[in-house]
């Protein structure tokens, strides 16, 4: 288990917010200090352009962005070479749905998916349906969005070219059985695609153990940096895909005429000056994973979830939508008080937490609400503030939510 | 005690939020094609209202409401519906301009406002003051259309 009081003390904002409680790690996390000093690092003392100059600070500057996958391609059991950088998660599936529109699903085809995915994850694909003979199908899930396998075979058919899925669903932790889905899906000769967004932070990711195609996944989930994602893929698809960008570090050669030469990837699909500070800041946050343990990591949350939902489920007046799931946010809301309301309530009592649809705005038809609040939590957080959290929570009521403006 | 000093009075405002929210004025639609209509969403938040208003020959005869949203939404919205229901487009935009600097946190006139009031400190909660101007968005925007088409 881990050490979480020391652990604490690695995070400057936890530091300078004593009185806050943020459960809104599904939005964004904190960095710890030595992810800030790398990026403050690089910018005091390492700043010049990769891939370009021919003096020492430039060769340094390649020497940590590129050995940056090296340090993703421990963390997630790949080759450095099926690490491609992109500006986040949704760039990531943006590329993916690109890539795979000019190969596998070229001639059309289905794509499967389910009610309970992030915008990111089903948007692009919508798109393309509209502009290619390209067909969505929904897996059923059960009431936290939860696949069965047995449903996941019904679905199934030789039309299917891809099922695409997050790993764990962002509003209600929901976790797919990834590994069974990705057998599936190669069993049909179809790809598997998976939006790693809300998993890779919180659980160990072997993508050869779980034999998926392409992942997707953002930096400033696992305490790194904005503005960066992770795109992964296996190196023989990564060559076969087009890059949605072009411009310049991506190409080998060109000329008047318009023939272009691509670089191999992952170059190919890094066009233009990447986010060089925020790739080093990523490979240091996830080093810093790495010595915490991402099965450490998971454990602990398991131990503050199960903490959390059995003094959550004592409330009377909060109705819980996901207390059977292990990990992942809680899903609630106050009874008869809008999510919105409840949320500025908390607030009000130093908790962040997030209301609304999550960008998951069709999983009201599997939950059966349009919004709720959603409370998820990191290994940086602690029994106390979920007490804390609990506290504030018996206090949701519509009187005490408008009760804050005055 | 008179009007000014009952609206001073945070219980006082605090119960008529409480009682717009979940009494709300003027809350249904109409099917007639007199009325101009504006649906309010926001990515950024979850209110999703539509506001409807019949203005005939620079008077606002009628305003109405629905859908899903918030105390604060709600409520600014239902107290709207009551304050510029028979008012001439420009005494409306007076009292629209004068809720927006009070929910700016600027100067504002008071005693044009009315139950208005009760939306003072929202000023203080940046991320609500969306929540307290999405109805009156939807106003200023059908004014504007009105004159636009007249």
């Amino acid at each position: 288990m881990l050490d979480v009081e020391k652990i604490r003390a690695d995070f400057p904002m936890i530091r300078n917010h004593p009185e806050l409680v943020y459960f809104d790690n599904g939005a964004t996390t904190f960095k710890p200090q030595a992810v800030i000093d790398a990026v403050v690092h690089f910018y005091e003392y390492g700043t010049s352009n990769v891939h370009r100059g021919d003096y020492a600070l430039s060769a340094e500057a390649d020497k940590l962005y590129d050995g940056t996958r090296d340090i993703i391609g421990e963390f997630l059991n790949c080759r450095p070479d099926e690490v491609v950088f992109t500006a986040n998660d949704t760039a990531s599936l943006n590329q993916i749905v690109y890539g795979l529109s000019r190969t596998v699903l070229k001639d059309g085809g289905t794509v499967l998916t389910t009610e309970a995915e992030h915008a990111s994850n089903l948007l692009p694909w919508y798109r393309l349906a509209e502009e290619r003979n390209v067909k969505i199908e929904y897996i059923p899930t059960d009431a936290v969005g939860l696949i069965s396998m047995d449903d996941a075979r019904k679905a199934m058919h030789d039309g299917v070219k891809v099922i695409s899925v997050a790993h764990v669903s962002n509003v209600l932790g929901t976790v797919q059985p990834v590994k069974e889905l990705a057998a599936l899906a190669h069993e049909y000769g179809a790809l598997i695609v998976v939006d790693g967004a809300q998993s890779v932070p919180h659980r160990k990711t072997d993508v050869k153990d779980l034999d998926v195609d392409l992942l997707a996944f953002s930096s400033h989930k696992m305490c790194g940096p904005d503005g960066v994602g992770v795109l992964y893929g296996k190196h023989e698809l990564l060559e076969q895909m087009d890059p949605l960008l072009l411009g310049g570090g991506m190409n080998a050669r060109f000329n008047a005429c318009g023939e272009v030469t691509l670089k191999h990837a992952p170059e190919k699909f890094e066009a233009g000056t990447p986010n060089i500070e925020g790739v080093i800041g990523l490979g240091v946050a996830a080093k810093y994973l790495m010595s915490i343990g991402m099965d450490n990591i998971e454990e602990y949350e398991r131990s503050l979830r199960a903490y959390f939902v059995s003094k959550a489920k004592e409330l009377e007046n909060i109705e819980i939508y996901n207390p059977d799931n292990e990990t992942g946010p809680l899903a609630f809301n106050g009874k008869g008080v809008f999510a919105q309301d409840a949320a500025g309530y908390l607030a009000s009592q130093g908790i962040a937490v997030r209301s609304g649809n999550h960008c998951a705005k069709i999983l009201h038809e599997i939950i059966g609400t349009d919004q709720t609040i959603r409370a998820s939590l990191y290994f940086y957080n602690t029994k106390e503030e979920a007490d804390r959290c609990i506290e504030a929570m018996k206090g949701i009521s519509i009187e005490n939510a408008i009760g804050i403006f005055f | 005690m008179d009007d000014k000093s009952l609206l001073s009075n945070p219980e006082i405002l605090r119960e008529l939020i409480m009682d717009h929210y979940q009494y709300p004025h003027n809350h249904a639609l109409v099917k007639d094609g007199r009325y101009l209509s504006r649906h309010m969403s926001s990515e950024s938040c979850i209110d999703d209202i539509t506001v409807q208003a019949k203005i005939t020959d620079g008077v606002i005869d009628d305003i109405r409401f629905d859908g899903v949203a918030c105390t604060i939404s709600t409520a600014s919205t239902s107290i709207m519906t009551d304050l510029l229901a028979g008012k001439t487009l420009a005494e409306a935009r007076e009292i629209v301009d004068n809720y927006f600097s009070m929910i700016d946190g600027k100067e504002y006139d008071d005693d044009l406002l009315g139950e208005a009031v009760a939306m003072k400190n929202v000023y203080k909660q940046a991320n609500r003051i969306k929540c307290a101007t999405i109805g009156w968005n939807a106003i200023k925007q059908l004014m504007s259309e009105s004159e636009e088409a007249a």
